[in-house]
């Protein structure tokens, strides 16, 4: 290939250079099969940048004084210097929109351009997590639509009724969403439409559930849940509902919650919606930040390669792109966990290396792919898995190796920590069966699912706790049963079960002789 | 497939909203924050922001979590000398070892307990005059004067091309146009069908002159709907503009301090401070602000603000030559039509022995009349003296209007501007 001329050089960009480089881009991208929305790019201050930064990544939002919050803390970050922005940011939409901040360099922005517009922009896209649970070309509307009823709301019900319904919501935002239930995409307009039936529908359908007695439920459950000696006239015989414990708590709420009014439950909704929204995003962090990092990283070499960008602008780029993909040790003072940069991009190159370049270790993990078409077998793996099956399939020795990871197991009857595996022949399998328990969501936040919904008596709901590995609840558990008290408007009860003993009981409101004891 | 957008024009304050419900959430927090800030800085730098701490878990999202305990697996980087199955001593302080994944205890000890962030100045202000109030001020806004200025009164049918409203207009031309052309187009309508069945009929039994009445009819409707403008004159709407009179937005404010020998440069700090608040509170309520400094010994004099403040000076005290200056400089200058006068005086409450009925007399005859408000802050640990016992006989006379409190340390500044200026009830 001939060498051409770079398109620009030194560090001042403008608009013209960004397209050219944008192009070549674009060009590179489609011979790596690199399919992507069309994007949307927009360059923005860096006040804007902290605008983008606090309202997490909507375009728009409706107001909340969380949002104000995030916002004076980035604020104060940046002021002080203790932190800089993120270069870029970008959003899983049709198109898909990107915001440059004006400060960066030219080097800056096209390594933005490559790892946002063609590295998010195309996991976005072909990820099954993100074609399951998101609908990029309806998140944009229907946060208009969110924004303008919430808006409504404000103005109807008062400032304060909104914000403490949001509050309440917002602690139960990552218990919204159903995971085996794939949603089906609206536009706002219709989502507006819609909602104005379900106001009118939803509300007499709480009160049939209230008003009727649920029909005897037959079989064994029932029988099984029978208390002969307190009840032997069978008046509490009935099966429990709901009949199946419900992961999707505000799912659940909206439909159920006895004393909710209309606009109530739309609000619910809302948050559970944009829970479902953000969903796949957390739990792709390593294999979203590892693709988009990688695809940086090889079309910024090819750009180099073919002679589009110069060595003072290659420099520049190694340099930025090394300080990304930086892995602090765990003994180092700067260390905050594992950088999801770090590992998903040695994971991705690490897959091609085992393509290209296989080594009899890895003929024996990875039979299937030693050896096969490198950028078939990555587009396979964008599409096909999340962090938590990504880390299980292509974690390769290799990379235990060169980050040197171990696995340590802390338990309180233990009085010391151990050192349960190292990257040793013996360590390999079980870090990575670690690691990948590690970015399992389910793993990371507490299993509570609703239990049952006592209509028959004090109309209290049980929650239920999945305790595992005999990990309690935190501290913070007080704060959300009371939001959870205020949406349901009747006690709380939550029960940790592990092997199915119930080994701890929280209430709320906290019945009055605790809290003497207390 | 891609394009760019500069967006660097468009507002940057998206977040102005969600700032200010956070503000107003932990309004306590802050007020509190705001309020030790006034009493620890000096007064001079009330100019700048504030930076504003909130312990982290009175303002925490609460939501499910694990908490410490039980038995979690943590795969970290960087093993450099551990092997498998060693046993380590369990970090002291840090409960359960690191969280799973995601937050592992920040290293960097600051920032964690306490939520920092910065009030801007027009915040931070705005926090330490909250719940106070410049009293009478709807007095002077009612009362009428000659300034005016145009506001937007609705539409006319008359105007001056450059104020044409062509929304309404367009929409009067239309609503014209359907009104007019509806009857016609009836009729039009009614011919060309009645056309019709003329011509569809047998041609024996057509009628030609039917025809060519009707079809002249229909010349003459179309010709009609043609005829019908697209805008009239009549259609014409225009913004309309009237005067109305303006609210005098524009404040004195004069500052009058006893230079005497018994006013130490200790007692003069504290004026300034005084002084300086009451002029950023006039300043937020008025577009403009005039300064006057009035010192006085035995006799008063206009100066600068430098010599006002710093200059020395010794004598006796006369207060009334400094309140007929005030007079006599409002006389010439400052019209009460269209000034808000104000007045803060600060004397360490010594006094001419005759003098105090003067002033009373100058003050309860003139000055009380044109004035919106009369602060007088005196500046003693020591008893009262004649002085402040004439001004309480003004205060009782005008209660609305007139307002003294005692200093001792510069830790009452605040305290005690907030009891000139609290709001009071309607009652």
């Amino acid at each position: 290939m001939t060498r051409r001329k770079p398109i620009a050089t030194g560090s001042d960009w403008n608009f013209e250079v960004l397209e050219a480089y944008e192009r070549a881009i674009a060009e590179l991208a489609r011979e790596y099969r690199l399919d992507i929305y069309p994007n949307q790019i927009e360059i923005i201050t860096s006040e804007q940048m902290m605008d983008a930064y606090a309202s997490v990544g909507m375009p728009i939002g409706y107001h909340h004084w969380s949002f104000g919050k995030q916002f004076l803390s980035v604020e104060q970050a940046y002021r002080r210097g203790q932190m800089g922005l993120a270069y870029e940011l970008v959003i899983n939409s049709n198109p898909c929109i990107a915001y440059l901040m004006e400060e960066n360099s030219l080097m800056m922005q096209v390594l933005v351009i490559a790892h946002a517009c063609y590295g998010h922009n195309s996991f976005f896209k072909g990820n099954y997590l993100f074609q399951t649970w998101t609908d990029a070309s309806a998140i944009v509307d229907y946060l208009v639509f969110a924004r303008k009823y919430i808006a409504k709301c404000e103005e109807r019900h008062g400032v304060e009724a909104v914000e403490q319904l949001l509050d309440a919501c917002h602690a139960l935002q990552n218990y919204g969403v159903d995971r085996y239930k794939r949603p089906s995409p609206i536009s706002a307009e219709e989502e507006a439409r819609r909602q104005e039936e379900r106001e009118a529908y939803l509300q007499t359908q709480v009160n049939t559930l209230w008003s009727t007695i649920p029909t005897r439920a037959g079989g064994q459950d029932a029988e099984s849940w029978h208390d002969h000696e307190n009840d032997p006239l069978g008046l509490h015989r009935h099966g429990r509902y709901p009949s199946e414990p419900q992961e999707n708590l505000l799912y659940f709420l909206e439909k159920n919650a006895p004393l909710l009014e209309s606009w109530q439950r739309e609000i619910v909704r809302i948050v559970r919606k944009l829970a479902q929204y953000f969903y796949p995003q957390r739990q792709t962090q390593v294999m979203n930040e590892g693709w988009a990092t990688f695809w940086h990283y090889t079309l910024m070499n090819r750009m180099y390669d073919d002679g589009l960008i110069d060595e003072g602008l290659m420099l520049e780029f190694l340099q930025s792109h090394t300080s990304v993909v930086s892995q602090q040790d765990f003994d180092s003072p700067y260390f905050n966990g594992i950088n999801p940069y770090a590992l998903g991009f040695a994971m991705f190159s690490d897959i091609k290396r085992i393509c290209e370049a296989p080594t009899d270790e890895d003929r024996e993990w990875f039979p299937e792919i030693a050896g096969s078409d490198w950028l078939e077998t990555l587009h396979f793996a964008m599409h096909n898995f999340k962090d938590e099956s990504f880390i299980q399939q292509f974690l390769s020795p290799k990379v235990i190796r060169d980050l040197r990871l171990f696995s340590l197991v802390d338990d309180d009857r233990d009085d010391s920590l151990q050192v349960e595996a190292i990257h040793d022949d013996r360590g390999y399998r079980r870090i990575r069966e670690a690691l990948s328990v590690q970015y399992a969501l389910s793993a990371r936040e507490p299993n509570i699912q609703v239990w049952e919904a006592d209509i028959r008596g004090d109309r209290s709901l049980t929650l239920r706790h999945v305790q595992d590995r005999r990990r309690p609840l935190g501290q913070s558990l007080f704060p959300v049963l009371r939001h959870l008290h205020q949406l349901w408007g009747f006690p709380i009860k939550l029960e940790s079960v592990e092997n199915n003993d119930i080994v701890r009981r929280y209430q709320w409101p906290i019945p009055e002789p605790a809290r003497e004891s207390a | 497939m891609s394009y760019f957008i500069d967006r660097r024009p468009n507002a940057r304050n998206k977040s102005a909203v969600n700032r200010q419900r956070f503000l107003k959430r932990y309004r306590s927090h802050i007020k509190r924050a705001v309020e030790e800030s006034v009493n620890r800085r000096s007064i001079t730098d009330m100019e700048r922001g504030e930076k504003v701490s909130i312990p982290t878990k009175d303002i925490s999202e609460p939501v499910f979590q694990h908490g410490p305990g039980g038995r979690r697996t943590v795969v970290s980087p960087g093993n450099k000398e551990f092997a498998e199955g060693d046993r380590l001593r369990r970090p002291s302080g840090g409960g359960g070892g690191g969280g799973s994944g995601e937050g592992q205890a920040s290293n960097q000890g600051e920032g964690m307990d306490e939520f920092v962030f910065s009030l801007s100045r027009e915040e931070f202000l705005d926090f330490v005059f909250d719940g106070l109030e410049l009293p009478h001020l709807e007095r002077k806004q009612l009362r009428v004067l000659e300034e005016t200025r145009p506001v937007r009164a609705g539409i006319s049918r008359e105007g001056v091309p450059a104020r044409i409203n062509i929304v309404r207009s367009m929409r009067e031309a239309h609503a014209r146009r359907i009104g007019m052309r509806a009857p016609l187009k009836r009729a039009l309508r009614e011919a060309r069908d009645a056309l019709e069945t003329e011509e569809r009929k047998d041609p024996v039994l057509r009628n030609p002159s039917r025809i060519d009445e009707l079809k002249a009819e229909i010349e003459r409707l179309e010709k009609r709907i043609e005829a019908i403008p697209f805008l009239d004159t009549y259609d014409l709407r225009y913004n309309h503009l009237t005067n109305q009179p303006m609210p005098s937005n524009q404040a004195v404010m004069f500052c009058v301090m006893d230079v005497s020998g018994s006013m130490t440069q200790a007692h003069k700090d504290i004026a300034k401070r005084f002084f300086l608040l009451l002029y950023l509170f006039l300043e937020r309520n008025y577009e403009k602000v005039e300064l006057v400094f009035v010192r006085h010994h035995t006799v008063a004099k206009e100066v600068d603000e430098e010599e006002f403040f710093y200059s020395r000076e010794t004598g006796g005290t006369i207060v009334s030559s400094a309140l007929s200056l005030v007079d006599s400089i409002i006389e010439a200058r400052y019209s009460p039509e269209q000034w808000n006068l104000y007045v803060a005086q600060a004397s360490d409450g010594d006094n001419w022995d005759d003098d105090s009925s003067t002033c009373l007399e100058l003050l309860d005859e003139s000055l009380m009349h044109k004035l919106q408000y009369f602060t007088y802050v005196e500046i003693t640990p020591h008893a009262h003296q004649a002085l402040w016992e004439a001004y309480d006989m003004v205060r009782a006379a005008y209660p609305e209007r007139f307002a003294m409190q005692q200093i001792v340390q510069p830790e009452d500044i605040y305290p005690v501007f907030r009891e000139l200026f609290r709001q009071r009830s309607q009652a």
